[in-house]
């Protein structure tokens, strides 16, 4: 019996894994064929293989700048949500203050604003203050949804820490700030590795924000993107070969903190 | 959990740059909406004070209500479908070895595609004439075409969403369930627990931190859904997938009503904000309430 367990759950994987990969596989193959090979005919591989669409965005500047700005961004916006969300999650995870569970829900909120017509009032924030097409724009518009998160996760891992260890380092002499980068910090970092991963994913592919605060400069490569749609159609191929690129920089971050993830969290809060 | 935290007021100094952060970049931002609600933008220079007028108006919307209902049914199934099934598929992963490592880098994939790409991918991808998927149904015999019937292109920006999303509930329960120590197990198996007494009492109270961050994620994720179905459908046929970004992204766009718009999306920001409410309390609430069943056993 246990044996058909272990067998109906290893189907279900490969199933999975089928209907995960399926599309993405289509999005390869498009990716090495002609706008006219895959709007004329049907086929699991290229007939014609091309490595155009590649090369049009290594070579092109206005195609692979938008691969470093989003690097950038992201940098930006992982560095400052997890140096502010790393003692905001301390506090919630160690004291009750006055208004703590409000203030932990109000965070939460504020993933719940809808880009959609937040834009306007972004786009005239940021004109006022000058910061209109530059990567640090994008990413303190991105800190919106990815702070919140980052305190959430970050105080699970914290509260899975017991108290016992802060209290016997205070008894040694140590301040908190050297506690907290020398013991603490090291304690964490299977937290921090995740919270680097979620963060990454959230503003990495967040489009809205990042179309509507740039313009030439600090261009995210989702925003570059969507220039494939143009009045003489689509550009499906160099759509699909953008596409297979910006997977790739996840696919690396994943596998630096596949082991964090696969170590476990049980998120000891709420 | 066994002690009560010690209070402490000077808490509120290490969440103060959260605070400032998050009170920059969102409610500046909700401020402005919620002054541009109140008035009537005739141009730059005049402005109207016309008070609660939008929000009536709003109200009364039919389109907003039909829009509403659809954008409630999609988030539900959305829920209904992806929770179960990403519980499901993190206990079927591998726990150890290149093999785990292997399934957690492809099951995360889809998550790292911009959402635009998702749409313009499975724009083909449905296509009958030259997508994989159109083709194969039509080979078995389905009419199948999301541009033409109202049903078929709901359920494939709902099967979009849950090839997209159910790796996030996945990773997130499969890292809960990591966090349980071999001892649980072979307590339970010297019990002669059930497997579904092991799910229903180890797995399931320890997944429950990282399910509730996977049920509130995907409900307010999917509650703003935009580019996905945009690319892939246009809304369409008829209204049939305009959700409400959608619909108050036409009114706010499309016809450049900056404040009917704006009290629109107040009131949608209230809806998210009151039904997420509803959830984390709820859910809070189960949890606690397991945990004391378990304590008196």
């Amino acid at each position: 019996m246990n044996e058909n367990r272990f067998r109906m759950r290893t189907l279900f994987l490969i199933a999975y894994i089928v209907f995960a990969l399926l599309p993405i596989y289509w999005m390869v193959n498009m990716s090495f064929k002609t706008n006219e090979e895959i709007l004329s005919s049907f086929s699991f591989f290229p007939q014609h293989f091309t490595w155009h669409n590649y090369r049009t965005i290594f070579t092109d500047a206005s195609w692979y700048s938008g691969y470093i700005n989003s690097l950038i961004i992201v940098a930006i916006n992982m560095t400052i949500s997890i140096t502010v969300a790393l003692p905001a999650a301390y506090a919630f995870s160690r004291y009750s203050f006055l208004g703590d569970k409000h203030l932990f829900f109000w965070l939460l909120t504020n993933r719940m604003t809808p880009p959609a017509v937040f834009l306007l009032p972004f786009f005239q924030l940021y004109t006022t203050l000058g910061l209109m097409d530059t990567h640090i724009a994008v990413a303190l518009a991105h800190l919106v949804f990815n702070v919140p998160l980052a305190v959430w996760i970050l105080e699970g891992f914290m509260s899975g820490i017991p108290r016992e260890i802060d209290e016997t380092a205070y008894i040694d002499g140590y301040s908190f700030p050297r506690f907290f980068l020398t013991i603490f910090l090291p304690l964490i970092k299977a937290g921090v590795g995740v919270t680097a991963f979620f963060c990454f994913m959230f503003s990495w592919v967040e489009l809205l924000l990042a179309r509507t605060l740039t313009s030439v400069d600090a261009k995210p490569i989702v925003a570059t993107m969507t220039r494939t749609v143009s009045a003489s159609g689509m550009d499906w191929a160099t759509l699909a070969a953008a596409g297979v690129l910006t997977i790739l920089p996840g696919a690396v971050v994943i596998w630096f903190v596949r082991h964090y993830i696969a170590k476990g969290f049980a998120m000891g809060r709420v | 959990m066994s002690t009560t935290k010690p209070v402490n007021q000077k808490a509120w100094w290490l969440v103060l740059p959260v605070v400032i952060c998050v009170a920059f970049s969102a409610v500046l931002p909700l401020m402005t909406v919620v002054n541009y609600s109140l008035q009537d933008i005739i141009s730059p220079e005049r402005r109207v004070f016309v008070g609660t007028e939008w929000f009536v108006a709003a109200m009364r919307d039919e389109e907003l209500h039909g829009a509403l209902w659809r954008q409630l049914t999609f988030s539900l199934a959305v829920l209904a479908v992806e929770i179960p099934l990403g519980i499901m598929l993190a206990l079927s992963m591998p726990a150890k070895g290149w093999k785990a490592s292997a399934v957690l880098v492809v099951v995360s994939l889809s998550l790292l595609i911009p959402w635009n790409v998702v749409g313009t991918i499975w724009q083909i991808y449905g296509r009958a004439d030259i997508g994989l998927l159109g083709a194969m149904l039509q080979k078995m015999g389905f009419d199948y075409s999301y541009t033409g019937n109202a049903t078929h292109a709901w359920i494939t920006v709902l099967t979009m969403d849950v090839w997209h999303w159910t790796p996030l509930v996945a990773l997130l329960c499969y890292a809960g369930l990591r966090s349980i120590p071999d001892a649980y197990y072979q307590a339970a198996s010297i019990d002669g627990a059930s497997r579904f007494a092991v799910f229903r009492y180890i797995q399931l109270p320890k997944m429950r931190g990282v399910l509730m961050i996977a049920v509130l994620l995907r409900f307010m994720d999917s509650f703003m859904i935009y580019t996905e179905p945009f690319v892939l459908t246009g809304g369409g046929p008829g209204n049939a997938t305009t959700f409400l970004s959608e619909y108050l992204t036409q009114k706010a766009v499309g016809q450049f009503d900056v404040g009917p718009a704006a009290a629109f999306s107040l009131i949608y920001f209230l809806i998210i904000l009151l039904l997420c409410f509803i959830l984390y309390n709820w859910m809070q609430r189960v949890g606690t309430a397991s945990k004391e069943g378990a304590g008196h056993e």
